[in-house]
């Protein structure tokens, strides 16, 4: 069980919500990943056409816990003021910090981000700041009281896959509270890998909605997840140079 | 009567005669029954808010609704 603040959850994987091709797509592609945390934005509503679909209205919300993004925020405090907004919802009281710093990497903004933490938790929020794959900054965000890190894999949307296993596994291994793997996840192969470094959980979005098959996407990365999980409780064997036979090396039929 | 002028969404908006508060406001503009979210003044108000809270001239309101995001 995934257990993020107060909440605890079957499902490790948290599913974003944007870019999908149709409302349709996206009911299917959420159903097929089982996940039970989705993220969202907030934006302007479009005065002039209020009548848009939108998503999060034809939800069984009763199923899902919201996980609202800062994005757009470029300071500490432009992300409060999206949190606070969203929290006003009634529907939410995570978020996911998102203050970035670089418009061509999408990078975050480490001391923003870290300020933003420390706000939001002083204000009661359930906080879970998006981070570089670092291991000092994820330690001070804990320090802060983030009640999860998320690291990124890779660029956001970049489907890079893992760039730093090494550093993201510190990060695991030093944390108290969950890792969940946030941002760069390209296939489910690198969400496994995630997931046998040891982490929580995997946020992914554009590696499912930008699929040729969002829907079957969404069902191989639920799948990934539980198999890189089970790989990382089962403890996996050591890697050596040399080979050990599988079938046993007596009682061979002929000399 | 001078019409009431506010800044919605980043926009000059003329309020109609019969537009008063945050309530009257969401009911004119059909969105009464939406999920939004209403800030005035960079103060997040809270839904119960929405029907004491009297629109003034130069007021800046936000009105925010959750859309895909990752």
């Amino acid at each position: 069980m995934l257990q993020i603040g107060p909440y605890t959850f079957e499902s490790r994987l948290l599913l974003g919500t944007g870019k999908f091709s149709s409302l349709e797509v996206q009911r299917q592609a959420v159903e097929a990943s089982e996940a039970q945390i989705l993220t969202f934005a907030l934006r302007r509503m479009n005065i002039s056409d209020p009548n848009q679909p939108n998503f999060l209205e034809q939800l069984p919300l009763n199923r899902f816990r919201l996980l609202p993004n800062t994005a757009g925020a470029r300071t500490a405090q432009e992300a409060v003021r999206i949190a606070r907004l969203a929290r006003a919802s009634k529907l939410c009281d995570m978020i996911k910090v998102e203050v970035i710093g670089d418009s061509d990497t999408l990078l975050p903004d480490p001391v923003a981000t870290l300020e933003a933490t420390r706000m939001l938790v002083e204000e009661g929020f359930i906080v879970l700041p998006y981070t570089s794959d670092d291991p000092v900054l994820a330690q001070k965000l804990e320090e802060a009281g983030a009640h999860a890190i998320m690291p990124g894999a890779s660029p956001i949307g970049s489907g890079q896959g893992i760039l730093n296993p090494h550093y993201l596994k510190l990060i695991i291994q030093r944390s108290r509270v969950p890792v969940i793997i946030d941002a760069g996840i390209g296939s489910p192969a690198d969400a496994a890998q995630a997931m046998e470094l040891g982490a929580e959980g995997i946020l992914l979005n554009t590696a499912v909605s930008g699929a040729e098959d969002p829907v079957r996407m969404a069902r191989g990365m639920k799948l990934a997840v539980e198999a890189g999980r089970l790989g990382y409780e089962a403890g996996r064997i050591a890697k050596k140079g040399t080979a050990s036979a599988s079938s046993p090396v007596e009682g061979m039929i002929s000399p | 009567m001078k019409k009431v002028k506010i800044r919605l969404n980043g926009d000059s908006y003329l309020l109609p005669q019969d537009v008063r508060t945050v309530e009257d406001l969401l009911i004119h503009l059909k969105v009464s029954e939406r999920i939004v979210v209403v800030e005035r003044n960079r103060e997040v108000l809270e839904k119960e808010q929405f029907i004491s809270t009297a629109l003034e001239e130069g007021d800046e309101l936000e009105i925010v609704h959750f859309v895909g995001g990752g």
